[in-house]
């Protein structure tokens, strides 16, 4: 079966332009540039201690690191919707949607718990009773 | 009882493995061990008689062929169901009798080792090799393959879920098992409430297996994506090839989030972390997020190939293509996705309140939708189509009205305030058993009898088929209609005893339900012997069933490379529309067929990891050390091995040909 697969892989190879699988230099180039830059700001800004507030601060970097994941897979993965008749694009957007449904549920799901079962300024009213109770039994 | 465990003592060279951990006061577990023992000596005096090790060795432990390996799926899975209903035996004597202040029979240490074994092994060990086994058998043949893509991982795959599967095995004897329940919650499973061997048993069993698991999962994606006969459209695969496919992705979607889990645990117990305690931050509740991430659609994963199975037989039977294949294809991929936002249904009683609740909720009640769309498929294939009422048809007609009822109690238990009254009630242990075996035990069955012919070459026993269905049938409604009225009462699950005396009547029922289905089990071993005593008078042709998939134009049974020429497909059902035009095989001018070659490697990579998984069970340091440089080493060598296919020579190919057109 094999001895098939692999003229069939040659035949693919012909169809395409030859540099599709792997990229051109001025790609690789490309991809570089924008991920150096990428990462330069994110450390710059945290470098120079520039006066921001501390979540926009801390909101730009991760925004500048989910751009960077975009250029990776781009540039240096070759992602495309026309690669592998688009099954590549296709599982990159299935897990790309199963990470988030995974990772925003978890967020979602575990917030809302801590929120009802250990209400933050219940425990706090709760330590301070118990604090009171204890100085005046002392 | 008081004392159920040894000391935790530690030795250099055997770790914590004493001798007083082999459980010769146990009387149970001794009486286990004997007939075990006597059984397996039985077999390997037999195997020696009739001189068997060498083909054994040669024509399966080491065969990459997928036919081969789909069979092997089958026999563990069959192997272990036999263990794991015979936990189910001991819990239904166990609560028949502990009613009103008796103890029945099996203490609550052994007892908790039972429940735990029992889900476990039926989902990891018998549900899984099943599906995984009958994917594997039919899904190249339908796609017109010889083989899958990577034939070596296939074998790898195999034998890791049989070195998980030994695992759990040998903590019957060396040892004990968890006793935290299938999904072995934290805290109850972190290091200081499940002292002693068994949790740890559990961990390296699931990891060691689930690595099988992911491995062949990637290994299917690939065959169906990249393997299909020429002409073949994505939209022109059999159903079962469609939900083959779905059910993979869903497998590597999902089985890393257990691998993870069970890591985060494993580093909790082993290495003092506190993920999933109380102190230090930790978060239990995290554990039960994850674990049911995966749990959800794992469920799917099992019951997705069951809808495939059944979809092939209705329409065969029916002599009429599925009624729908679009919408199947796509009700298919709905579930997928939507089996990933479902997930919290198993914890409402959490704590998350009422607008995640109600998310999850609503969710998990549209995921019906795409479900009842299927049933009515199957119904509509059916409609007006030529029924004929064979084994494989009465599983089918026993799943819809099984599968039905289960998915209605399902419905109804995601209502979060119906489920605050029935979380961990026996309702919801009779709601999972209602889908599990109408669904994937009724499909497996389904499929057993269907494929057989295919795989052997001879018909199964009608009448041995038909009473294994309806011992089976009825006693799944005996045993577990019951605990859907005690559920309801509130009697809640993995009880040891109850106070009581007004549940035992329906537990004694359950049973009774209990027996009839191991007649049915007994009935469907009894079966195999009296088809195999009885194959030459049964002979069949490669196509039996008049069915209208690729699988059916290979000889019964296939040829190591299935189909003796290259095929060039043209639209759905091939094969029906090739008998359409009168097709025959040429019978010259055949070719050298291209094949990859058997190795040993997957077994002993596997056997090395058992041995890994014991060591890091019982401590033994240098032991795990060894053999997991060992298991890099010999994974490394093996890249070097450059002798993995061969020449199947003209004549060869010429001569089976032959002798399968004889039939």
């Amino acid at each position: 079966m094999s001895a098939d697969t692999h003229s069939h892989h040659d035949d693919h190879h012909d169809d395409h332009h030859g540099d599709h699988d792997h990229g051109t230099m001025g790609q690789l180039m490309i991809g570089f540039a924008l991920a150096a830059i990428l990462t330069i700001i994110p450390f710059g800004l945290v470098m120079a201690e520039v006066e921001m507030d501390r979540t926009t601060l801390v909101g730009i970097i991760m925004g500048l690191g989910a751009v960077q994941i975009v250029v990776h897979l781009k540039f240096f993965l070759h992602l495309s919707t026309k690669s592998e008749e688009g099954s590549t694009f296709m599982s990159t957007m299935l897990a790309v949607i199963i990470l988030v449904i995974v990772l925003a549920g978890s967020l979602w799901v575990m917030h809302n718990m801590n929120e009802n079962m250990m209400p933050e300024h219940e425990m706090d009213q709760m330590i301070e009773e118990m604090q009171s109770l204890q100085s005046q039994q002392g | 009882m008081a004392n159920a465990q040894p000391a935790e003592t530690f030795s250099p060279i055997f770790g914590r493995l004493t001798f007083e951990w082999i459980p010769v006061h146990e009387p149970i577990l001794v009486a286990t061990f004997a007939g075990v023992a006597l059984g397996g000596l039985a077999v390997l005096a037999l195997m020696t008689y009739f001189k068997l090790w060498g083909p054994l060795w040669r024509d399966w432990v080491v065969s990459v062929d997928h036919k081969k390996i789909g069979i092997m799926y089958m026999v563990l899975g069959f192997v272990m169901m036999i263990r794991g209903f015979a936990d189910a035996l001991m819990m239904r004597a166990q609560q028949a009798m502990a009613a009103g202040g008796s103890e029945g029979w099996l203490p609550p240490h052994h007892y908790d080792q039972v429940f735990t074994a029992h889900g476990v092994i039926m989902i990891f060990f018998v549900a899984m090799p099943f599906v995984t086994g009958i994917m594997n058998y039919v899904m190249p043949m339908q796609i017109g393959a010889r083989d899958v893509a990577f034939p070596f991982l296939n074998n790898f795959s195999f034998w890791m879920t049989v070195s998980g599967a030994l695992l759990v095995n040998i903590s019957l004897f060396i040892g004990e098992f968890a006793r935290v329940g299938w999904l072995a919650f934290p805290p109850l499973s972190g290091s200081s409430y499940s002292t002693g061997p068994g949790m740890d048993y559990y961990l390296w069993a699931l990891q060691i297996a689930g690595v099988g698991t992911t491995l062949s999962g990637i290994n299917l994606i690939a065959t169906v994506l990249k393997m299909r006969a020429p002409g073949m459209k994505l939209m022109d695969m059999p159903i079962f090839t469609w939900t083959a496919l779905i059910t993979n992705v869903l497998i590597v979607a999902a089985f890393p989030v257990l691998t993870a889990t069970l890591a985060l645990l494993t580093l909790d117990r082993y290495a003092d972390f506190h993920f999933f305690t109380n102190d230090f931050g930790g978060n239990a509740m995290m554990y039960i997020n994850l674990i049911w991430i995966w749990g959800h659609p794992e469920v799917y994963i099992l019951i997705i190939p069951c809808f495939g199975v059944f979809s092939e037989i209705v329409s065969t039977f029916s002599r009429k293509p599925i009624f729908g294949y679009k919408t199947m294809v796509w009700a298919t991929a709905c579930i997928m996705v939507l089996s990933f936002v479902v997930w919290l249904h198993h914890f409402f009683t959490m704590g998350s309140g009422a607008n995640v609740n109600t998310f999850f909720g609503i969710t998990t009640m549209i995921i019906a939708v795409p479900t009842g769309v299927k049933i009515f498929n199957w119904l509509f294939t059916m409609y007006k189509g030529s029924v004929r009422l064979e084994v494989p048809m009465l599983w089918t007609i026993g799943f819809l009205v099984t599968f039905t009822i289960g998915g209605m109690t399902g419905v109804l238990l995601a209502v979060p305030p119906v489920d605050f009254q029935l979380h961990n009630t026996l309702f919801l242990i009779a709601h999972f058993h209602n889908v599990i075996i109408g669904g994937v035990v009724f499909a497996v069955y389904a499929a057993v009898s269907y494929w057989w012919p295919k795989a052997f070459g001879f018909q199964m026993s009608d009448k041995w088929g038909k009473r294994s269905f309806w011992f089976w049938f009825i006693g799944f409604y005996v045993a577990f209609m019951p605990l859907y009225a005690l559920g309801l009462m509130g009697v809640t699950r993995r009880m040891n005893s109850y106070v009581d005396a007004g549940w035992q009547p329906y537990f004694i029922v359950a049973a009774i339900g209990a027996v009839l289905i191991l007649m049915g089990i007994l009935c469907t071993f009894m079966n195999f012997y009296v088809s195999i005593r009885d194959r030459k008078q049964n002979r069949v042709g490669g196509d039996p069933w008049d069915a209208r998939t690729l699988e059916w134009a290979t000889q019964s049974p296939p040829a190591a490379y299935n189909f003796p020429f290259d095929l060039e497909v043209k639209g759905r059902e091939a094969f029906w529309t090739m008998k359409q035009q009168g097709f025959k095989w040429p019978t010259e001018n055949y070719k050298p067929i291209h094949m990859p070659k058997g190795t040993a490697t997957g077994v002993v990579l596997s056997a090395i990891a058992m041995i890994f998984g014991f060591a890091m069970v019982w401590y033994i340091w240098w032991l795990a050390i060894l053999s997991f440089a060992a298991m890099v080493g010999i994974g490394i060598a093996h890249t070097f091995n450059y002798k993995r296919d061969y020449y199947i020579p003209v004549d060869e190919v010429a001569a089976t040909e032959a002798k399968g057109a004889a039939v």
